[in-house]
């Protein structure tokens, strides 16, 4: 009973030291970041048209036995200019397919911004209404999805793809992945 | 030139808030009078120089200093004059002054009001608050300098924004640190009893006005806030839980639980340790409540431009002096606990069955507020925490709280039987139940939860009155006025703050069960119905403003056919930053409040067409924030009791008879 | 009139009258609150409710078709959920991950009931040093142990 009394001074602290540590944690989590459900899931079924050939379609079937990105841009997004070097690299060095995800933009805007920045994109496609972006868990532009042979999304950049991320997450990433 | 006074003025307090912090405790542990007299004159020369760093910096908004960078991120040149006055704590730094220029007049007042304190709680109390400036003048000065200059000045300010350009702006954060900051007053006294190794009912007497004094001024800015944002943000809303209304309401509830802790200790001599414990949380939530906003660690609405550097120095200060705090608690509180006995029954059960609730209340509101973070850091996925848990939790943790408050006060100190309890109240439990059975079809619509909302306020009325009934009746004077007289005017305090509550949850309660909104699109001329009114919409027409252009629209409310208002909801753009706002319309009420705000135009001729209009109707809304100002006179008319002024004059009187002549 | 038009304008005439429920109270009361519970991804302190993004305006199109085709609030939510996430949902929903923080409260709740019996126990058996008050108050007593305690200044 007397451990129990004299301890008990200490609670506080001791609760105090707990929030202090988690805050500490927090200091280093971005609070606005949105995590995708979707990772390790089956990509969503989508079938749209293609920008530069509003005719023709591309579909997620399309894809399917390939390892491939998804990258969602459009003409009015700031960042996307940010990333585009790199997206420039990556389409040159022709290591996956990347189909661009024209999302929520106008189509003759989004092909002159090609035009003006370069194009990296196998295929670019068109999503108007955002109703694509909305079952791939689009809340911001640019992300990156990558994909894998079986149609299974496994992994999402929100935000630029930064030459870290590349190195680090996604080319490690990719090779893991043609390997299967 | 005036900036760089403002800036030398900081370094200048930094140094004397080292002695201050320092020379008075060093005094006070050797009992040396005269380094214990040094912490009176080091508090005032604190406060007038951190005064008059605020009054450069506020000078350089003032008079559109756009050399200096924080009047060129914040202001604008034609922003009227109260604004750029405002603008001077917009920003994290400003009001990281206004935070420091809060805590050097605190200080000031303690220094000034304190002629008949011994001389060593005096010189600790200072010394503590002196180390808490020291943190402060530290983190402002390096990482968060608001005189720095801008090279070339800019030739246009970027504006304040648009939001805070209003007059909750001027009122809210000075009320609202005077709060905050206050309660930094009732923990230099809870560090200066545990240092002293003493704390007894005069260390409560002391400590209770200052006490309450910052409650008042806490519960008048949160209610000042709630208030803004119902007015300003144009969706109608209160109160959202947001992480920063949460960061000011948790000191709050903690507050409430030490007042009322102080009246034990003051009367009866125990809950001592557990009263300094309250103390010092209670500043401690103050702090934990800058660190949130300023650190990137929580989304916010209040959050200030976040930087992991200004994180890291608040969380280090906020480990250091709450950590501190703690460990000297730990360590000291044994010797200054111990207390009189109590019957399972009494006064003093009560008020520990009053503070173990709201203290479980503040832990579910730092749960509710933290868990977000707690998941993340453990790499969990994440979750929202949001108004639907806290508006399920905390009612369920008040509403026994609530109970309480109409039996406590009629409870005796020490030893209180319950069966007359009982008896005294029975008429007023019978009364509140069946008032609230019925009211709620007078609104229209019956439903459990207002019911129980309205019981709950009901009840502390009826119990209010039950119990100035029985005091009357008890009381040996002649006549009413006498009798009225013979009560301290704490008493009386006491009975207006919970009556405040009573009318604050009936706002509560009748607002959120029975508000109505309709978003509809109007073309001019239409009319919508909502709660017994009619609304016209008139059309919309260009109105320029000081630093903004506006649509204003016009909207006739009719009952039975008859104008009775005309409410002008506007649309702004604000020339600086070209950030959109929408300026709700509203009429108030005794009974409710009408609110208009514009949506967007919805048709092909744009403007001059039909709009999308928001209309609510909002009864008995107004009652939330006059409850809260009832809570705050209440706590006003506490302080003015004559017990602590006669107590100043008495032992003044007693220590001049004492000394050697 | 060929029968491809005729089933072309029926259609028409059956979407029009499907769009009725567009204009009723207590459906648009209900997708109003139901989006007060969900939270905007890009104004992350606002409803999706009251948020101005296009995202939002995108999702609360979203939940409207959901909901006029026929889907309840659950599987709106279970929609939503499944492309973003529990961070979406205002109202966290009960899970082993959250159990501490919708059971939490209630168990201080308890646990502090738990400690008030105790110390009310311990207070009435006497605990404490308090003397019976007999011609000075505990209180009086302090201030006069205050007084003698006191040096006069100078020293």
């Amino acid at each position: 009973m007397r451990a129990i009394k004299a301890w008990k001074w200490t609670l506080p602290l001791a609760i105090f030291a707990v929030v202090v540590a988690f805050l500490y944690v927090g200091l280093s989590r971005d609070p606005r970041e949105v995590p995708s459900p979707l990772i390790g899931k089956p990509a969503p079924q989508f079938s749209l048209a293609q920008l530069h050939e509003p005719a023709k379609t591309l579909g997620s079937a399309d894809m399917k036995g390939r390892v491939w990105l998804l990258n969602v841009w459009a003409s009015w997004c700031v960042s996307c200019r940010v990333e585009h070097p790199l997206l420039l690299e990556l389409g040159k060095a022709k290591i996956v397919p990347i189909v661009g995800l024209n999302y929520k933009d106008k189509t003759p805007e989004g092909k002159a911004w090609l035009a003006e920045h370069g194009d990296p994109y196998t295929v670019s496609i068109v999503d108007a209404d955002g109703r694509v972006g909305i079952d791939w868990g689009v809340y911001g532009v640019p992300e990156t999805f990558v994909v894998d042979k079986q149609g299974v999304i496994r992994y999402k950049q929100i935000g630029p793809v930064t030459a870290e991320a590349l190195e680090r997450k996604i080319l490690p990433l990719i090779r893991e992945l043609e390997r299967s | 030139m005036i900036p760089e006074l403002g800036h030398f003025a900081l370094i200048l307090a930094l140094a004397v808030a080292l002695a201050q912090g320092i020379v008075p405790l060093v005094g006070a542990a050797r009992r040396d009078a005269n380094l214990m007299a040094f912490a009176r004159p080091a508090a005032v020369l604190q406060f007038a120089l951190v005064a008059t760093a605020f009054g450069c910096l506020a000078w350089s908004f003032v008079t559109s200093d756009f050399s200096v960078l924080n009047v060129a991120e914040h202001s604008y040149s034609t922003l009227p004059t109260a604004y750029k006055f405002a603008a001077t704590w917009g920003s994290h730094e400003g009001s990281l002054l206004l935070w420091l220029l809060m805590l050097a007049g605190w200080s000031l007042a303690v220094a000034l009001r304190s002629r008949n304190l011994p001389a060593p709680l005096l010189a600790r109390v200072l010394a503590v608050m002196g180390v808490v400036s020291v943190g402060f003048l530290l983190f402002l000065l390096f990482t968060s300098n608001p005189f720095e200059r801008l090279v070339p000045a800019a030739p246009e300010g970027r504006d304040l924004n648009p939001l805070l350009q209003d007059p909750g702006m001027v009122i809210h954060p000075p009320m609202l640190y005077m709060g905050y900051v206050g309660f930094s007053v009732a923990f230099a006294f809870a560090i200066a009893a545990l240092l002293g190794g003493r704390l007894d009912a005069t260390w409560a007497r002391w400590s209770r006005p200052w006490t309450t004094v910052a409650w008042c001024f806490l519960t008048i800015g949160i209610a000042l806030g709630s208030a803004w944002a119902y007015y300003e943000l144009g969706w109608g809303g209160w109160w959202f839980w947001d992480a920063v209304e949460n960061a000011s309401f948790m000191p709050w509830l903690v507050g409430t639980a030490l007042i009322h802790s102080l009246a034990v200790t003051e009367k009866r001599g125990t809950f001592k340790s557990w009263t300094v414990l309250l103390a010092i949380v209670a500043f401690s939530l103050s702090l934990l409540g800058t660190f949130l906003v300023r650190s990137g660690v929580l989304t916010s609405v209040h959050a200030f431009a976040t930087d992991p550097a200004r994180g890291v120095f608040i969380l280090l200060f906020l480990a250091l002096v709450v950590g501190g705090s703690l460990a000297l608690f730990a360590w000291r509180a044994g010797a200054v606990g111990g207390g009189g006995g109590f019957a399972p029954i009494s006064r003093e059960s009560f008020l520990l069955a009053n503070n173990i609730l709201l203290i479980v209340a503040m832990a579910a509101v730092l749960l509710g507020t933290l868990y977000p973070l707690f998941l993340d850091a453990l790499n969990l996925p994440k979750a929202s925490v949001g108004p639907p848990y806290f508006n399920f939790v905390f009612p369920i943790l008040m509403a026994p709280l609530v109970f309480l408050m109409g039996v406590g006060p009629l409870a005796a100190w020490k030893q209180a039987a319950l069966p007359p309890l009982v008896t005294r109240l029975r008429w007023a439990l019978a009364v509140a139940v069946v008032t609230a059975l019925l009211l709620p079809l007078a609104m229209g619509r019956w439903s459990p939860l207002v019911a129980c909302g309205l019981f709950l306020a009901l009840w502390v009325v009826a119990a209010t009155v039950t119990i100035v009934v029985h005091r009357l009746r008890s009381a040996p004077q002649p006549t009413l006025i006498a009798k009225l007289r013979a009560n301290s005017a704490a008493w009386y305090g006491m009975l207006i703050a919970h009556l405040g509550i009573a009318v604050f949850i009936v706002g509560v309660t009748l607002v959120s069960s029975y508000e109505v909104e309709r978003d509809v699109r109007l073309d001019v001329g239409e009319s919508i119905e909502l709660g017994g009114y009619t609304f016209t919409f008139r059309g919309v027409e260009p109105k320029p403003g000081p630093n903004y252009r506006a649509l204003a629209g016009t909207v006739d409310v009719l009952r039975d056919g008859k104008v009775v208002n005309t409410l002008k909801p506007e649309k702004r753009i604000y020339a600086a930053s070209g950030q959109g706002m929408t300026e709700a319309a509203i009429a108030t009420g005794l009974f409710g409040d009408l609110y208009v705000a514009l949506g967007e135009p919805v048709s092909e001729t744009g403007v001059a067409g039909a709009w999308g209009v928001r209309v609510y109707s909002k009864p008995f809304i107004d009652w939330i924030w006059f409850g809260a100002f009832l809570m705050a006179v209440g706590g006003f008319v506490a302080i003015a009791d004559r017990r602590y002024r006669i107590a100043v004059t008495r032992k003044a009187a007693a220590l001049a008879g004492a000394r050697p002549a | 009139m060929t029968v491809r038009r005729f089933v072309a304008t029926l259609l028409l005439v059956a979407s029009a009258a499907s769009a009725q429920p567009a204009t009723d109270l207590a459906f648009d009361q209900r997708i109003r609150k139901l989006e007060e519970q969900l939270r905007c991804l890009v104004c992350q302190n606002q409803t999706l409710a009251d948020s101005g993004a296009g995202l939002a305006d995108d999702l609360r199109r979203e939940v409207r078709t959901l909901a006029m085709s026929g889907k309840s609030d659950d599987e709106i939510r279970a929609f939503l959920v499944a492309r973003y996430g529990d961070f979406i949902l205002y109202d966290p929903p009960v899970k082993p991950r959250t159990w501490l923080l919708w059971f939490g409260p209630f168990a201080l709740l308890v646990a502090g009931g738990v400690i008030w019996m105790v110390i009310v126990r311990r207070r009435r058996d006497g605990g404490g040093d308090d003397s019976p008050s007999g011609l000075l108050g505990s209180d009086a007593k302090a201030r006069a142990r205050a007084w003698l305690d006191e040096e006069p200044p100078g020293v």
